[in-house]
């Protein structure tokens, strides 16, 4: 597509010209001027980033740049959400173009070190499934042998799947297509027999897009692992910190119980960790270069990551997620807090 | 007199070296250069630098590296093990490929309309102009979305293909249908039409020079069609018709074997000829109105029908006007078909763009792509500047 390449051209070009984009505390500056934060986002995923019909974004996605902001700025809504495709996301993340990625981003090693990328704490375990219509009666991914297969292209979606059926020795036909829309629409007008990506997002697709949702199943089998987690650029530690802690106190907060509703409260706490979290006993916020306020502002303003969790995801939505591997790990879940102290 | 040696006096002996125009130019032209090559340096540079600062992978070695993903159609033979390269070769087949045969039937839809525009009937002249002005100033991707939409939608699923002829099926994953299996024979019927197609070339020659010298026709275009079916047809006949078919069959999702168009690729084929072939028709009719009426006149009032008129008198003529303006066409017709991106067609950009997003390397990426598209287009605008002269009036 042209508009796309010139885009892609116009982003080389911002790489080139703009010097010094990654440089130790550049990024908060930067932030702190444009009075915003700009936070790359998916451009449609029920539940986890979507515009309402005023144009006011809402989604687990979106509430982790809103926490950035009220850790930042003590408000949640100092943010630019820029949503950019699959393949978008790091050319605009490099040439900063925004200054954080909170776009369903799976943490692999070769991101992390030949894009020049730095992965938060993962905010959400996913694994990649297979959505099929029920008519076809496939009960398991190891039937799709000779399958077409709509995929999202500059994903490692679309390497997982040619990993799996090559190693299962089998074949499958990829119908490789950039917009969302578009690729959810082949796959249920019937162009291909199975869409594939994370199983969170095929189920919101499912639910969300679906002409009659139980119409279609997502397959047993989880193909890979996929930690998704927000993303930021090499050579910025003090960002990187930023958006890491940011990320543990939200995680922090509902393993101490601590809520957007008791926060005020939980400032008359004994507990010295709590104290030490809230501000009450400064130090940890001047540490990242922020206000005291910082994990207060977080938990008053979006909530603790449980709260996240249930009102975009779970119990509280339609999508009806189980917490399963994103519980806590007192829980039995994989969500595990490094001490803020 | 008084007035001569006056401008005498004031005439300067030589202008200094810096009014001298043609060294001023040289200058000038130096100048431009250096500018130009200094901020290319400068933006490498910079690029670089700045890449290296954010440690980012640069330079051309991901295209050793193993590719990993999928490709859906491949003039090639080609599996995720391959290489980016590889992968990259495979997207450049698959635009050569569309864009060819864009070229090719969006020149002859093309023709066709254009001629028809002038048609003296008037069903036939409103449906040529009713062509040109719809498909001309609709976008092109809306085009593309809109034929890719219809194929998908309006096809059944595979289980359900309607069978056109048998083994000739239509479905939403595509059209497939028999192709003959490999057959010793068919290299010799390969020859016998390149034996067929060099008759035919000389049986034209030969009855050229004849109606130069003695006026005497000779129906050389039927005897070239005839010796170039006719001869292939006799070894096939001769061989004892050694004809397997290789037929495509329902195995469990979708058709395997036989040929097979993909939806993607025909609705990319479609919108680039139909909306190139809008634009063409306008040219071709530009290029016969060009050609003056009286031309026309002359040749029906020598005896020659309508065809010959055409083929004969007018067209050579309106070649001229048509050919130089083709090139743009055919220009944008080959960087159109890189909006097969959005309906997935795996071509140069589509594959291009997957490569850059799993390595990174965008930098690298775009230049390939600029890179191949520059050469292609460079390519044919050589062929048609070659065609170009070979129609161009000589002047004696």
């Amino acid at each position: 597509m042209f508009k796309k390449l010139w885009v892609e051209m116009l982003v080389v070009a911002a790489v080139t010209a703009l010097g010094g984009v990654a440089q130790a505390g550049v990024t908060l500056d930067k932030v702190k001027q444009a009075g915003q934060i700009s936070c790359g986002v998916p451009t449609s995923i029920t539940g986890f980033a979507a515009p309402d019909s005023q144009g006011r974004w809402s989604g687990f996605d979106i509430d982790i740049c809103k926490a950035l902001s009220a850790a930042i700025f003590g408000a949640a809504d100092k943010v630019n959400y820029v949503p950019l495709s699959a393949q978008q996301r790091f050319t605009a993340l490099q040439s900063g173009e925004v200054d954080v990625l909170s776009n369903n981003t799976t943490d692999t090693l070769q991101r992390d070190t030949e894009l020049g990328l730095n992965f938060a704490p993962v905010v959400f375990y996913d694994g990649q499934g297979f959505l099929v219509s029920k008519k076809l009666g496939v009960k398991s991914a190891k039937e799709l042998n000779g399958a077409t297969i709509c995929v999202s292209p500059g994903t490692t979606t679309e390497l997982n799947l040619a990993d799996y059926f090559r190693s299962s020795k089998m074949d499958f036909k990829p119908v490789v297509i950039e917009k969302v829309d578009e690729l959810r629409a082949a796959f249920f007008s019937g162009r291909c027999d199975v869409l594939t990506g994370d199983a969170s997002a095929l189920n919101a697709t499912r639910l969300g897009q679906a002409p009659n949702p139980d119409d279609y199943v997502i397959l047993p089998e989880r193909i890979s692992k996929e930690p998704l987690a927000p993303v930021v650029r090499h050579g910025d530690d003090q960002w990187d910190d930023i958006v890491r802690w940011t990320v543990y106190a939200l995680i922090e907060a509902e393993e101490k119980g601590i809520t957007s509703k008791n926060v005020d409260d939980k400032l008359k706490s004994d507990d010295p960790s709590i104290k030490r979290m809230l501000g009450v006993t400064p130090g940890m916020g001047k540490a990242l270069g922020l206000d005291e306020k910082w994990a207060y502002n977080e938990i008053k303003l979006v909530g603790n990551y449980g709260e996240i969790f249930d009102r975009n995801l779970g119990k509280d939505t339609e999508l009806k997620f189980e917490r399963g591997l994103n519980d806590l790990w007192t829980h039995g879940g994989l969500m595990y807090a490094m001490p803020i102290r | 007199m008084a007035t001569e040696t006056a401008t005498a006096a004031s005439r300067p002996g030589r202008a200094p070296r810096w009014n001298d125009p043609r060294i001023r130019s040289v200058v000038w032209q130096i100048l431009f250069v250096g500018i130009v090559v200094a901020l290319v340096a400068f933006l490498v540079h910079n690029t670089l630098v700045n890449l290296r600062r954010q440690n980012i992978a640069s330079g051309f070695g991901f295209l050793d590296r193993e590719a990993a993903f999928g490709i859906g159609e491949s003039l090639i033979a080609y599996s995720p093990a391959d290489t980016y390269a590889r992968a990259f070769l495979v997207g450049l087949l698959n635009t050569l490929y569309v864009s060819a045969l864009g070229i090719v039937l969006a020149t002859v839809l093309g023709t066709v309309m254009g001629i028809a525009r002038l048609s003296s009937n008037w069903l036939i002249r409103k449906l040529a102009q009713v062509y040109v002005e719809t498909f001309r100033n609709i976008p092109l991707l809306l085009q593309l979305f809109f034929w890719w939409a219809m194929l998908r939608v309006s096809a059944p699923a595979p289980r359900q293909a309607w069978e056109l002829l048998p083994g000739v099926l239509v479905s939403n994953r595509g059209f497939v249908y028999p192709v003959p299996t490999a057959d010793p024979v068919h290299h010799w019927m390969l020859l016998a039409v390149a034996l067929g197609i060099a008759g035919a070339i000389g049986v034209s020659r030969r009855s050229k020079r004849r109606q130069v010298l003695t006026g005497a026709q000779f129906p050389s275009g039927w005897v070239g069609l005839a010796l170039i079916v006719g001869l292939p047809l006799l070894v096939f006949l001769a061989a004892g018709m050694p004809l397997e078919l290789d037929w495509p069959e329902l195995k469990g999702f979708n058709f395997v074997g036989g040929g097979a168009v993909s939806p993607e690729f025909a609705a990319l084929l479609i919108g680039l000829t139909v909306y190139t072939g809008s634009f063409i028709a306008e040219i071709v009719r530009a290029g016969i109105l060009a050609v003056s009426w009286g031309q026309s006149e002359a040749a029906s009032a020598l005896g020659l029908k309508s065809g010959q008129r055409m083929r004969l008198i007018v067209l050579p003529q309106a070649l001229r006007v048509i050919v130089p303006p083709m090139t743009s066409e055919y220009l944008s017709l080959t960087k159109n078909s890189s909006l097969a991106v959005a309906i997935g067609y795996p071509d140069l950009v589509s594959i291009a763009g997957t490569t850059m997003n799993q390595t990174g390397q965008a930098v690298e990426g775009i230049a390939m792509i600029m890179a191949v598209y520059l050469v292609i287009s460079l390519l044919i605008s050589l062929f048609m500047n070659l065609y170009n002269r070979s129609v161009a009036l000589v002047e004696r």
